[in-house]
């Protein structure tokens, strides 16, 4: 008897998505808390009055998006069976992500293809009138709705690029209508002031700088959606997979990396570093010979040797996962552990130095003296002192490990071959360019999505650095440096 | 500075045991010699014997850390961690995993060499191009070349080292043909093998380096001494050259040398993609072929020549700053 229920798809909750959702539920904590902070608010403030950090936070974003969407999985009802009881599932794990770009799964052809191409990139023999000749035959999907290609092809791409560019000014116009409402409305001022004023560059966040990426992201992800669906975009690869699609799984591999082993790096960081600081004595002996020991141990070496166990490990326990995709994601949250595991030793030994420093100073002294306990002390006065060198680190970690995936995947101590990565990627294209003709594609939107990605990460947390450690803000060249405007007008409300 | 230099020495013994003991736990313990053989012998129906047999044939068919068989100080020394240890301490490695890898000992001896001379001309470079690129900046600084320098230096850093492998390989070596892709020939002819794995690696880490480097020499440019040399009446490229640049050796000491366990462990990518034969390369297969042995001989000498190196920066200090007291 088959119910309402069995059309529902059956949610599976992987345990990186787990820890991705948990992660997005402490950002939001956060956030309430800068709010209702005036000085962390103002500190905040300053991060977006940078306008490389402020353009880059538009950027990881969107990517955050599309990080989210992809953490939500399912496996999808099979259609029933006649004498079936039980409802069969898919074998497929599918994320929302999956859903929305179903067209690009789905459109799977047989081998490469060049990007936006309507014939393979392979030739084959073809009997034509008796003869045998080698002709690139024509995709099963990309451009298979034109019927003369040769001549429809390029005004069809002009065609549908074009309608996606308007929609994607559209779409341009709509969310920067959006935003520039919700600024009006924080600073309770008219729309039309408030457009006057980010058009004129004169609020103290350059929001036109937010406006401007906005708009540059739509405009290129406008014709890059009208186009996607007939066309591969970016090609295929030597399986026949959309590039693009690979691409935009990609993105979250790195993300969950790039936060995940950043976030499991902390606990022991803070917790070791701010004892060893405040006990001294043989409490930082011992602290210190440990994170001397982990650091003596070149670090490529100890992620290989761990990951190397985590595969055996996963081998031997094949009952913990359902799925292949359940398997490589359980395996993806394990090398994260790894990265937190081995990780620690630098932001312990500058949490150590800074609680040091800190616990001579007099309200430290004297918070002692009222007979406050040493857990408290440290909870309540070291600890909040201390905490913006964690998030400048965590930061600036988060853009290396994102490179260092990619290192770790060439070596083959990385995330899953079936997972998607930029470093299996680039894996593949180490192969592809040194064919002839060249496979650039592939490789060129790994580099691209990336560098965009890294550079991006890589701006917001010097942004970030330049905020929460002023010392580091001199270092900037100075042309990068907004002439300091009006303070609260507009902007981050304290 | 003798007593000194004695007590870094037994520290960093210590240390060594440390990591004997770290790596120990997560190669034997986690991962028994039984599976390792099973692993290497191949499959599930592996019989017992043969398991036995390779586990004697390698010295691991003794109780782990403890033998309760024997008596006295036997308890500790029949046992597979202490002959490891002991072989590891008096750098005598034993054989693979694997039957055809061979002694572990003699690839290194081999190995040592090719990662050598990758690695040692890359470190020189490196600090040199880097410091001259930062120096550069600085001597710029607040106008539109150091703008543009740093903004080129945060792009360079934010492309992965495997992309200017790649890139780098394509357009020199297919394209324009100005270097062999991949391989390595002993003695002079090296070098055309070299060149090309050593400029990308340059560029590969300029970024990052010359960025931080000019941090450096500005935060020495805010000091008081500068201001004295100004006032002297010195030009500004002496100021820079003689006192900026002596005064900014220390962190770019330390932060050089933070990087040279990594010279003598060779670039591990690097090797592996221009098909070095180097330690790099060696430490790539045996993860590839997951020979356990290889891998843990090789973290042992990683962290050996790591902490060989923070001695060495410490004595290399007391040379560049005379004012740092060895204490």
């Amino acid at each position: 008897m088959s119910t309402d229920m069995s059309t529902w798809p059956k949610f599976v909750l992987l345990w990186t998505d787990g820890a991705i959702w948990l992660l997005v539920a402490a950002l939001v904590a956060y956030v309430v808390m800068v709010l209702r902070k005036p000085q962390l608010a103002a500190t905040w403030g300053r991060v977006f009055r940078d306008a490389p950090a402020l353009a880059s936070s538009v950027v990881l974003a969107l990517c955050l998006v599309v990080t989210l969407l992809d953490s939500v999985h399912y496996r999808a009802p099979l259609p029933a069976v006649a004498g079936q009881t039980k409802v069969a599932y898919d074998t497929r794990t599918s994320s929302l992500l999956d859903a929305l770009l179903g067209d690009l799964l789905d459109a799977r052809e047989t081998t490469y293809s060049r990007p936006l191409a309507y014939v393979s990139f392979t030739k084959e023999s073809v009997v034509v009138n008796g003869e045998v000749q080698r002709v690139a035959p024509r995709l099963q999907f990309g451009g298979a709705h034109l019927k003369d290609p040769a001549s429809q092809w390029l005004p069809d791409i002009a065609a549908r690029g074009g309608t996606g560019l308007l929609w994607g000014a559209l779409a341009a116009l709509v969310a920067g209508t959006l935003l520039t409402g919700a600024i009006a409305r924080a600073t309770r001022q008219p729309l039309g002031a408030t457009w006057g004023r980010i058009w004129r560059k004169q609020t103290p966040v350059p929001w036109h700088v937010a406006l401007q990426t906005l708009g540059l992201l739509c405009l290129v992800a406008g014709p890059a959606a009208a186009l996607s669906g007939p066309y591969h975009l970016l090609g295929t690869d030597l399986t026949g997979n959309d590039v693009l699609y690979q691409s935009l799984k990609s993105i979250r591999t790195a993300f969950v990396i790039g936060t995940l082993a950043t976030v499991a790096t902390l606990p022991l960081a803070v917790v070791l570093g701010i004892l060893a600081g405040y006990f001294r004595g043989w409490v930082d002996e011992v602290i210190q010979y440990l994170y001397t020991v982990l650091s003596s141990v070149p670090n490529v070496l100890l992620i290989a040797a761990c990951v190397l166990l985590v595969q055996v490990f996963l081998d031997k326990n094949p009952g913990l996962f359902e799925t292949g995709a359940e398997r490589a994601d359980l395996k993806l949250f394990l090398l994260c552990a790894v990265l937190g595991l081995t990780g620690w030793a630098g932001l312990c030994r500058l949490l150590r130095a800074e609680t040091l420093k800190l616990r001579e100073l007099d309200y430290v002294q004297a918070a002692g003296a009222f007979g406050v306990s040493d857990a408290r002390i440290m909870s309540r006065h070291i600890f909040p002192n201390v905490a913006h060198l964690m998030l400048i680190v965590t930061v600036l970690e988060f853009s290396a490990l994102i490179l260092y995936e990619a290192v770790l995947s060439y070596v083959g101590v990385g995330v899953d071959p079936s997972m998607n990565s930029f470093g299996g990627m680039i894996n593949l294209a180490r192969n592809e360019m040194s064919r002839d003709p060249v496979v650039w594609w592939s490789f060129a939107s790994a580099f691209g999505f990336m560098v965009a990605l890294v550079l991006a990460a890589n701006l917001f947390a010097d942004g970030v650095r330049d905020a929460f450690d002023p010392r580091a803000a001199i270092f900037r060249s100075r042309r990068l440096r907004r002439p300091v405007a009006a303070p609260n007008a507009g902007g981050v409300k304290p | 500075m003798l007593n000194y230099l004695l007590r870094r020495f037994v520290y960093a013994l210590l240390v060594l045991l440390g990591v004997n003991l770290l790596t120990f736990a997560l190669f034997f313990t986690l991962n028994t010699p039984d599976d390792m053989a099973r692993l290497n012998l191949g499959g599930k129906r592996v019989t017992q014997e043969s398991i036995e047999k390779w586990k004697a044939e390698r010295g691991y068919d003794k109780p782990l850390y403890i033998n309760r068989e024997e008596k006295g100080t036997a308890q500790i020394t029949e046992t597979i961690f202490w002959e490891r240890s002991v072989s590891l301490f008096a750098l005598e490695f034993g054989r693979a995993d694997s039957e055809s890898a061979g002694d572990i000992g003699h690839e290194v001896a081999q190995r040592m060499g090719v990662s050598l001379s990758l690695a040692l001309p890359l470190f020189v470079l490196q600090v040199i191009a880097s410091t001259a690129f930062a120096l550069l900046l600085v001597m710029f600084r607040h106008s539109r070349l150091d703008f543009w320098g740093v903004v080129s230096c945060v792009l360079l850093l934010s492309i992965s080292s495997l992309f200017y492998i790649i890139v780098g390989q394509f357009l020199f070596s297919r394209v324009l043909k100005l270097a062999p892709i991949s391989g390595y020939a002993p003695g002079l002819d090296a070098i055309k093998f070299l060149i090309l794995p050593v400029l990308l690696s340059l560029l590969s880490r300029l970024g990052g380096e010359a960025r931080l480097y000019r941090a450096m020499f500005l935060e020495e440019l805010g000091k008081d001494y500068v201001r004295t040399a100004r006032a002297k009446g010195l030009a500004e490229r002496v100021v820079l050259v003689k006192h900026v640049l002596r005064n900014a050796l220390i962190p770019i000491v330390t932060s050089a040398g933070s990087y040279l366990p990594y010279v003598f462990l060779g670039s591990l990518v690097f090797e592996s993609f221009f098909g070095l034969p180097g330690l790099g390369a060696y430490v790539i297969e045996a993860i590839s072929k997951q020979d356990f042995a290889i891998v843990r001989t090789m973290v042992f000498v990683g962290s050996l020549l790591y902490i060989a190196t923070y001695v060495l920066i410490d004595v290399v200090y007391t040379w560049v700053d005379p004012r740092v007291r060895l204490s």
